[in-house]
């Protein structure tokens, strides 16, 4: 950690009114007042939320709302204009490039596309981790992958390669290879979308078990609703980059608000504001 | 019903702060009988996985006792790699003719172990002493 972040750490956990971030030792992950830009365009606005250790938290929000980037913000892929994020302890913000690969270890992250390395077998693809980052002998990472493609049904698939796979079948090669270390934080970003109903549930169950048996911290970006209500502690509603709700599945469906009404009953956009909209995109740049 | 919720959340938590308590492994032999009893305690996970599958491996190959049975009863958490090794050294105890089988083993532990399908694949046992006893129901002998 550097003086500066040390010294920062020392302040929050000395003067109670300060944030708490640093000392919250319950949570997994801390958030606070995060503001991530894209270029000269706030993106992510003023976000602050805590995430339990062992809780599954569901980040919904439609296309272009921010979810993702925010995502990718808690793996440390993108660098908040400011705000800090406490993963472990430890702020993203302020470690230094090998404390974060050190950390980076304790999560596992499943990407929307899968991310396999198409020269490798499913099987090389999910010992990979184990080969770059342990002291595992051969045999032993030998039985891992076969545990972790069993686990999420690829058992058999060890000799395939990535392009002879079906997308559900590359989205849970993913998912295992996510899974090899058995890290203490699991990210999935869209893990069920364009898979078909019945390999949606079963990834949804496969999370489920993933939280009971090894008690990891799950946090899943989604726009599938009926896979965040069944999977999820937690939900956080993200709209235009904001926070615009956060609460259990019970609280989420009770909740009010218009915005989150129309998300979670599936309600367009009224046609007006649309074209409003529109027009304002295409006359944004215009001197007239 | 939510007092059965605040229950298990509260069991959940207690869970986690377990799993989050760096206790590492603890590895010890004892001989009862004609069987071996390695005792473990703590994680046993990724960090430990090579010295706890070299404990595993003297044992069966160069000690080669009739009998191996691993206590697990005071073991906080497991994970795929801690899996992984009992799955070697339950390899290599079949192909030498050696008795291996797990006990107390707790929910956590048992949890991975469904998880992993190898709840069906162990010869589990709930206790030490049944474990001594085996499936023919006969103490290992002094």
């Amino acid at each position: 950690m550097s003086g500066q972040c040390a010294a920062k750490a020392d302040l929050m956990l000395t003067d109670s009114s300060k944030s708490d971030a640093s000392a919250d030792h319950a949570a997994a992950i801390v958030v606070r007042n995060l503001r991530v830009n894209y270029g000269n365009r706030e993106v992510l606005h003023d976000l602050s939320f805590d995430i339990k250790a062992a809780e599954t938290i569901t980040i919904l929000g439609g296309s272009g709302s921010g979810k993702t980037t925010l995502l990718r913000s808690l793996i440390g892929l993108e660098k908040p204009v400011s705000g800090e994020i406490w993963i472990r302890g430890h702020d993203l913000c302020c470690i230094s490039a090998a404390e974060l690969a050190g950390l980076r270890k304790k999560f596992g992250v499943s990407f929307q596309g899968g991310a396999l390395f198409g020269s490798m077998t499913v099987g090389e693809n999910v010992a990979l981790p184990l080969r770059e980052h342990s002291r595992l002998d051969d045999a032993s990472i030998e039985v891992v992958t076969r545990i972790k493609l069993e686990e999420v049904g690829l058992s058999g698939y060890e000799d395939f390669y990535p392009a002879q796979l079906s997308g559900g079948m590359k989205k849970r090669a993913a998912v295992a290879r996510a899974l090899t270390m058995d890290p203490q934080i699991l990210f999935f970003d869209e893990p069920s979308a364009g898979l078909d109903p019945i390999i949606a549930a079963g990834i949804d169950d496969l999370i489920l078990k993933l939280k009971r048996a090894f008690q990891m911290t799950i946090v899943v970006v989604t726009h599938e609703l009926v896979s965040a209500f069944r999977i999820a502690d937690r939900m956080i509603l993200i709209d235009k980059g904001s926070i615009l709700a956060i609460g259990t599945p019970d609280e989420l469906k009770a909740n009010q608000h218009p915005r989150v009404r129309q998300f979670l009953d599936r309600v367009p956009d009224p046609e007006n504001s649309a074209n409003e909209d529109y027009l304002e995109r295409l006359t944004a740049r215009l001197r007239l | 019903m939510p007092s059965v919720r605040i229950f298990r959340r509260a069991c959940t938590f207690f869970q986690a702060a377990l799993i989050l308590t760096d206790v590492k492994l603890e590895i010890a032999t004892r001989a009862e009988g004609s069987a071996t009893v390695m005792d473990l305690g703590g994680r046993v996970t990724l960090e430990d996985a090579p010295e706890f599958l070299e404990a595993l491996m003297s044992l069966l190959k160069a000690k080669k006792p009739p009998r191996v049975l691993v206590n697990m009863s005071q073991v906080s958490y497991i994970d795929s790699a801690g899996v992984a090794c009992l799955v070697e050294a339950f390899k290599v105890a079949r192909d030498s003719k050696i008795g291996f089988a797990l006990f107390g083993l707790g929910p956590i532990a048992r949890d991975v172990f469904e998880l992993t399908k190898l709840i069906s694949v162990f010869e589990l046992y709930e206790t030490e002493q049944e474990a001594l006893r085996g499936k023919s129901g006969t103490p290992s002998s002094s």
